[in-house]
């Protein structure tokens, strides 16, 4: 039955009015734009003067080691604080409002997580822990972590600790879920509320299973969680009971319900969305009656950005190994093409990418490209200088994703797709693969520490490697990897479940939700280049006292990953199509459906670290390449070549992402800006229509690496972003080891 | 090369700078000159070729969703001239498939003499571009500078206007060698009269190449001299009168 509101006046179609379906709307009422740049405004004074204000506060947080400022006596929740302001003389200015706690940059105590951890993260940082809260995390409240390692059995903990399995999700959140934070505006709370009422009265038919029960529980966290949102938007004055009325109105809102998620959750990714095309709707409405600007357009975005800017967790020390730089995850999507065909760009999404001119380059929102070779060329030229100016962007095929998940998916992390307001993921970190090639060869004795972990199957014995030997044994361990490592995601995602549910995320996503379980691979390209090595060359053992397998020669040349060379790539398709297949066939917590990405984020150097040598040559304790780029060192034949292996991988078996670094000296690039901005959207083109996934595209010399390393304080270098794998970082944010790994990455640099 | 095969030093599938859009760069072995400044010294040994023409073109059709409308594949070296009959093989196939072809040479091999002339007059069917350095416009500079004379190459440059065939023209820019501003002078006249020129660069010397010749066991008869700074690369450009030459962006 439809009904009729006065807030959406203007606005076309039938279905969303009737049921909660913000992709109706949007397809009903967006307006493709074909059109350039030149319509985008300058930064108002406001932009001017809040932008100014907090980065002077980002550069104290930096003077002051890292953080700011952090809480240590309030549990955040979406009403722990009254609020808060950049500035509270410049407080009038801010178009968009809301802050994580009382001020800003200031961050929360989230202990649901792991009250270790949390008390971990005030002490690295000098705070002192409330005696109060470790009471009653101790005494009174279980912690997700806590839960985890209640559960774990000692083949899982030895795992753990030798790092097979790394990175795992039972020390943070998990993260990785998007509310449809649009709904807030185009709903308002009330309507999604009753929504949610009506789905706990037809929750099962009265028999209470373990699933009901514990639907019926999750509504009910969802319902508190939705009217919490009320509540917390009422301390700053806005009632958000009813849709939003106009544009302004609804980037507060839909902000609010992004809010309403990191003031509860810490995720490791805590994304945005896919917001610039709704946002877009408003925005024109609002034209077409003359009472917006583009420059108050401009300034609403830029406002709403520079919250994005803002987000910030307590972490400890070993978190920030795997994700360094503080990233937040806060990824939010442009363009792609709808399902009839048209083209979803806007002058919005125009908008978004110019934030990065207004307010200069910065690593959050991790502004994604859906990119497609269909997409208008005036905007593929201006998100490519975008890329050439500031490196602050990434792209993803929409033309591989669309088919799979619509055309109102988001991106949830790094690379990883959820169709909108559908659907929630299980993250699940990585599992070592090139580790598990060392198992094989040792027969389940870990190579650093000498251990015991894997299974103890016949390890090889013989001098030089055989490669059918090899293969053999390491299907059998990649068996045994897979079963544990799924297993060990069931637990924790259980876990997570109980302990720390994602209320406020959920309540902004169908009650009836696809779940996905999302696995991981590190050590891709050493083992493929390991394979190939044994296969195509010698490889020779090289035995410590106790006969275990700690280094290797090689004999000859053989074909690399990254080359563009039939002999290599099709063992890397190989590789990820067997890993994909033995997590396929396990049973996931919730009937989820299991997908897996190769993505390492910049976990490739403590990966690499706990990584022996590899039969590809690479020396223990060297960074893993990340994602799925080739090996350093490898590309024998340029850019291209090495896109070529890459775009081979089979984006069906890794559903959950294919992620791919590469860095470009401008002036390879081409002679002027016209040039360089066409080469690369040609580049773009031909490496996603031969359907790859994803591209993070970095234009700098090695020069500019090497100089922002030495002098970080100067002023230049202040928010010279660059793209790693899966995100994008502050340069000078990355511990030296990090930034000497982006700097050892190949350089697309030619005579 | 008398096999009709080819000698391939190298590959670079993302060339940017060679050629129009986005290029697979071909880099073929062997060359006769013997420059000061060569930064691809190890591609200098002229050795016997082993790829065939559909072999390598075959490799280059794997960028073709890259090359759009603009790009393309540019044989390079070495210098691509000294294995004509393999160029033109290549080029013919290429041409087949509708790529757009670049020959990036010195010029050295040029001769109006038999059987060269007829040979080059067949491969100019299936050539798009020609990049032609020219090192030195004096001729006994140029043979100081390179080892050989400068008259074939100066000949080749006005055979090519003489069929309007397109050209970029190309000068690497060495402080102490070719940045006099007379001899400069004198090349800007003689680029004038060509009719076929659709850009013309300055490329600044670079050190990037001087390793190569430490690794070949060579002295490097540049040590010491540093690249040209900006003040010299834009008053070449100004006496060389290179922005005059914009017929490339229609390209």
């Amino acid at each position: 039955m439809s009904i009729e509101r006065k807030e959406w006046e203007g606005f076309e179609g039938r279905i969303w009015k009737e049921e909660v379906n913000v992709r109706d709307f949007i397809q009903n009422n967006y307006k493709p734009y074909d059109g350039d740049e030149s319509f985008l405004a300058e930064p108002t004074e406001a932009t001017n003067k809040l932008w100014g204000e907090l980065q002077k506060l980002q550069k104290e947080e930096r003077a002051k080691g890292g953080v700011l400022d952090m809480e240590t006596e309030i549990v955040s929740s979406l009403t722990s604080y009254g609020p808060g302001y950049i500035s509270n003389e410049l407080k009038d200015l801010e178009k968009v409002v809301g802050l994580q706690t009382d001020k800003p940059l200031k961050r929360a105590f989230m202990p649901y997580g792991g009250i270790k951890m949390s008390e971990e993260a005030c002490t690295t940082y000098g705070y002192e822990p409330s005696e109060k809260l470790h009471e009653i995390f101790h005494e009174y409240h279980k912690t997700h972590n806590d839960a985890v390692f209640d559960c774990y059995t000692p083949e899982m903990r030895l795992a753990r600790r030798n790092k097979i399995v790394t990175g795992l999700p039972d020390t943070y959140g998990r993260g990785r879920i998007v509310g449809d934070y649009r709904r807030v505006a185009l709903y308002g709370i009330d309507y999604l509320i009753a929504m949610k009422q009506k789905d706990k009265a037809n929750c099962g038919c009265g028999t209470m299973s373990d699933d009901i029960i514990r639907q019926r529980e999750e509504l009910a966290e969802q319902i508190k969680a939705l009217k919490g949102m009320k509540e917390m938007a009422a301390s700053y004055g806005y009632d958000i009971s009813g849709p939003a009325t106009n544009a302004k109105e609804a980037v507060q809102w839909l902000y609010f319900g992004y809010l309403a998620a990191i003031k509860t959750q810490n995720g490791a990714a805590m994304s945005v969305g896919r917001v610039s095309t709704f946002l877009d709707i408003y925005i024109e409405r609002d034209m077409a009656k003359g009472i917006l600007t583009e420059t108050e357009a401009q300034e609403l975005i830029d406002h709403m950005t520079m919250k994005f800017r803002m987000v910030k967790f307590a972490r400890i020390p070993s978190y920030n190994q795997l994700f360094s730089g503080d990233p937040v995850w806060a990824t939010l999507d442009l363009a792609g093409l709808g399902m009839d065909g048209r083209h979803m760009v806007t002058k919005s999404d125009f908008r978004f990418l110019h934030t990065l001119e207004n307010m200069g380059p910065a690593p959050e929102p991790n502004l994604t490209v859906l990119y497609s070779s269909k997409l208008p060329q005036s905007f593929k030229d201006y998100s490519a200088k975008i890329s050439i100016d500031t490196s602050s962007v990434q792209y993803e095929n929409d033309d591989v994703m669309r088919p799979v998940w619509g055309d109102d998916y988001a991106v949830c992390c790094c690379v990883s797709a959820t169709q909108t307001g559908k659907e929630m993921q299980f993250f699940g970190a990585r599992a070592n693969l090139a580790k598990c090639l060392l198992y094989a060869i040792n027969g389940g004795v870990d190579e650093k520490t000498k251990t015991q972990v894997g299974p103890e199957y016949r390890g090889i014995t013989s001098e030089y490697l055989d490669y059918d030997e090899v293969m053999h044994k390491y299907d059998n361990m990649m068996e045994w990897l897979a079963d544990l490592y799924v297993n060990i995601l069931n637990l924790i995602q259980y876990m997570h479940d109980k302990y720390y549910y994602e209320a406020s995320q959920m309540a902004l996503i169908d009650t009836d939700v696809r779940r996905t379980f999302a696995t991981g691979i590190a050590g891709f390209s050493h083992v493929v280049d390991s394979l190939s090595a044994i296969k195509y060359a010698k490889v020779k053992t090289i035995r410590d006292e106790d006969g275990l397998v700690v280094d290797y020669e090689i004999e000859g040349d053989f074909p690399r990953y990254g080359n563009d060379d039939e002999r290599a790539d099709e063992i890397a398709v190989w590789l990820l199509k067997t890993f994909m297949e033995k997590i396929e066939k396990r049973h996931t917590y919730r009937n989820s459906e299991p997908t897996t990405s190769i993505l390492t984020i910049t976990s490739n150097v403590v990966y690499g670290k706990a990584t022996g040598a590899l039969p590809d040559g690479r020396k223990a304790g060297e960074p893993l390449s990340p994602g799925a780029n080739p090996a350093y060192g490898a590309e024998q034949n340029g850019l291209l070549a090495s896109l070529n292996s890459v775009a081979k991988l089979p984006y069906e078996y890794a559903l959950d992402g294919i992620s791919n670094t590469q860095t470009i000296n401008p002036n390879a690039l081409g002679h002027d800006e016209k040039e360089r901005i066409d080469n690369l959207v040609n580049v773009l083109d031909g490496y996603f229509d031969q359907g790859a996934h994803h591209l993070n595209v970095n234009v700098f010399g090695i020069e500019k690496l090497k100089d922002a390393m030495e002098h970080p304080e100067k002023e230049e270098y202040a928010n010279f972003t660059i793209r790693v794998s899966g995100y994008a970082v502050k340069f000078i944010d990355l511990t030296r080891e990090q930034q000497l790994d982006v700097i050892s990455r190949t350089c697309h640099d030619h005579l | 090369m008398e096999n009709g095969k080819g000698a391939i030093h190298s590959i670079e599938t993302f060339g940017s700078v060679d050629g129009p859009g986005v290029r697979y760069v071909i880099f073929l072995q062997g060359c006769r000159m013997r420059c000061q400044f060569c930064h691809n010294a190890d591609t200098w040994k002229i050795k016997e070729g082993s790829e065939t023409a559909e072999e390598v073109l075959r490799k280059a059709l794997r960028y073709k969703p890259y090359w759009k409308h603009s790009g393309g594949v540019t044989v390079s070296g070495g210098e691509p001239l000294l294995q004509i009959d393999f160029l033109l093989e290549l080029f013919k196939l290429a041409k087949q498939k509708g790529v757009h072809t670049v020959i990036d040479t010195c010029g050295n091999p040029f001769t109006r003499e038999e059987p060269f002339f007829s040979k080059f007059q067949e491969l100019m069917q299936y050539t798009d571009l020609l990049l032609l350095d020219i090192k030195h416009i004096n001729q006994a500079k140029h043979q100081q500078l390179t080892g050989w004379g400068n008259d074939n190459i100066l000949d080749m440059a006005r055979y090519l206007s003489s069929i309007d065939k397109p050209v970029w023209i190309r000068h690497v820019l060495v402080p102490q060698r070719s940045d006099d501003e007379e001899d400069l002078k004198c090349l800007d006249a003689f680029v004038k009269t060509l009719h076929n020129v659709k850009r013309f660069e300055v490329l600044p010397y670079h050190t990037l190449g001087a390793y190569k010749w430490k690794e070949l066991g060579m002295e490097y008869p540049l040590e010491g001299i540093e690249p040209p700074d900006k003040e010299t690369i834009e008053r070449a450009n100004a006496l060389l009168h290179t922005a005059d030459y914009q017929d490339y962006k229609n390209m």
